[in-house]
């Protein structure tokens, strides 16, 4: 409930559609963007877990990679295994900076004669300026700023694609395929951020409403916004970039140590790749892990995690409730000696210390479609 | 039977020597799904404009703020349990405590409904 004056914000494509379906549009990441429709975050959350959701993330940035050694010059940058990708096959990587912190995670997928990159919608311009920078003459770095993407998640979406364009109904978790929906050439990957099968559309900007406005005229399908996209994430245990995963954090602290293909550990050939393979050998001193407080109080993000003898091990990264599992969940970093499953601790919610638990990951299984 | 409000969107309504507290109809949908409420101990003393109790929607934790000065009698033990009753009743059921009325004066400053229909009207 702030009321603070804000710099102008930009509009996706779909804001006056989000406006005319009642939602509250707020503040995020330069953009304002719905936080929720009228029925509420809750009533969302569960509606992309039961059946369908839409969600606009077109203020994401969207870029694309051309120029024949592209997947081994972004290599340079992340420590994924950009190269084994096949065509038509996505993968999550990480922008590391030089101290084997993160400057972003993101969807790289391979398209043939070029790759489609995902970032977040903070680190965008950064990113592309750093992907300039750093790879340009030889790959041409070119934002999408024409685009839209609208996310399509839950156990019904596959049904509902499916009556527009069956040809998705055969894609896999983590492909990528070009297909007209209504008409309009849509490039579609089998992918989201909920913990849920589902789709990524992306799409002209000026066609993006058309077909959002189609997509909720089919019976499964209701709007989504912002707060249940964090509810489900965090249930899923993704992490949120600027919350979870910063330019302080490493991919082995985050434990996204998957993240860091086997190939590129022995060439060793991407930013902070010393430090980032020294903590895959020796571990590192702390790692995020998922909370469960014992009682119903939510546990927010900044939240101090303390062991049992009161000593502060570690900070809430991102914390809230889980609609689906009706009780308030959380993600932080702990001292590694305190990372195991089922060590008990305590978190520091309005000077009371409060008893909770280091649980696995995620809350809530995810139900990708692995085909 | 007196109703007030507070421009941090409490109400108190007062009944001779006991009032009751929760929050407005406008503060339950800004918060939007209420998922834990932190009601005071019964006994503690509360001062007007301090802090009373925690109400926790889904993204958020807010404040309640004493609307007036006095003693906890009693807290609505069913919002442990039922913590969206401030979302379907936030006037009836979703009460949060009932104090005494230490300093009846302070009543006065407060807005009546009236008033806080223009205010909650103002902030757009």
């Amino acid at each position: 409930m702030s009321d603070q004056p804000q710099a102008p914000l930009q509009k996706t494509p779909l804001h006056a559609l989000h406006v005319a379906l009642g939602a509250r549009m707020v503040p995020f990441a330069g953009y304002e963007m719905p936080v929720q429709y009228p029925t509420g975050i809750v009533a969302e959350h569960l509606q992309t877990r039961r059946q369908a959701g839409l969600f606009d993330v077109s203020h994401m940035g969207q870029v694309r990679l051309d120029g024949a050694g592209s997947a081994q010059a972004l290599e340079r940058l992340v420590p994924g295994d950009i190269r084994a990708l096949q065509r038509d096959r996505m993968r999550y990587t990480l922008l590391t900076n030089a101290s084997g912190g993160i400057l972003d995670d993101l969807m790289a997928t391979n398209l043939g004669d070029h790759l489609h990159l995902v970032v977040n919608a903070a680190c965008k311009l950064s990113d592309v300026e750093h992907l300039m920078r750093e790879l340009e003459p030889a790959v041409a770095v070119t934002a999408l700023l024409d685009r839209a993407l609208l996310a399509l998640q839950g156990p019904a979406a596959v049904a509902v694609l499916g009556r527009l364009a069956p040809g998705v109904k055969a894609m896999r978790f983590m492909t990528a395929a070009t297909h007209k929906l209504a008409d309009i050439p849509c490039l579609i990957s089998r992918s989201g951020y909920t913990g849920e099968d589902g789709f990524e559309i992306s799409l002209p900007a000026e066609a993006a409403e058309r077909l959002a406005r189609r997509l909720l005229a089919e019976p499964e399908v209701k709007p989504i916004g912002l707060g249940a996209r964090d509810t489900l994430r965090l249930e899923a245990g993704l992490c949120l970039y600027g919350h979870d995963i910063d330019g302080s954090t490493t991919p082995v602290e985050a434990d996204l140590g998957f993240a860091v293909g086997k190939r590129r550990r022995e060439g060793a050939s991407f930013p902070g790749a010393d430090v980032i393979l020294r903590q895959l050998r020796e571990g590192a001193a702390r790692k995020r892990v998922g909370l469960q407080p014992e009682g119903r109080a939510p546990a927010r993000e900044g939240t101090e995690i303390l062991d049992k003898d009161g000593a502060t091990i570690g900070r809430i990264t991102s914390g809230g409730f889980g609609p689906s599992i009706d009780r308030p969940i959380a993600m932080g970093y702990v001292a590694s000696a305190h990372a195991a499953i089922g060590t008990p601790i305590s978190l520091m919610v309005r000077g009371t210390p409060r008893p909770a638990r280091v649980v696995p990951l995620p809350f809530v299984a995810h139900r990708y479609h692995r085909g | 039977m007196t109703l007030k409000y507070t421009k941090d969107h409490e109400w108190v309504r007062v009944d001779g020597a006991t009032a009751v507290v929760g929050i407005s109809d406008y503060a339950q949908t800004q918060l939007g799904d209420v998922v834990y409420v932190e009601v005071p101990e019964v006994g503690r003393k509360l001062e007007q404009g301090k802090e009373a109790a925690v109400v926790e929607s889904v993204k958020a934790a807010s404040e309640v703020y004493a609307p007036i000065s006095g003693e906890v009698t009693a807290v609505n033990a069913e919002l442990a349990g039922e913590p969206g009753r401030v979302n379907a009743d936030p006037m009836g059921e979703g009460w949060f405590f009932k104090m005494t009325v230490a300093k009846p004066k302070e009543l006065e400053a407060l807005m009546d409904e009236a008033q806080y229909k223009a205010y909650v009207e103002g902030l757009g």
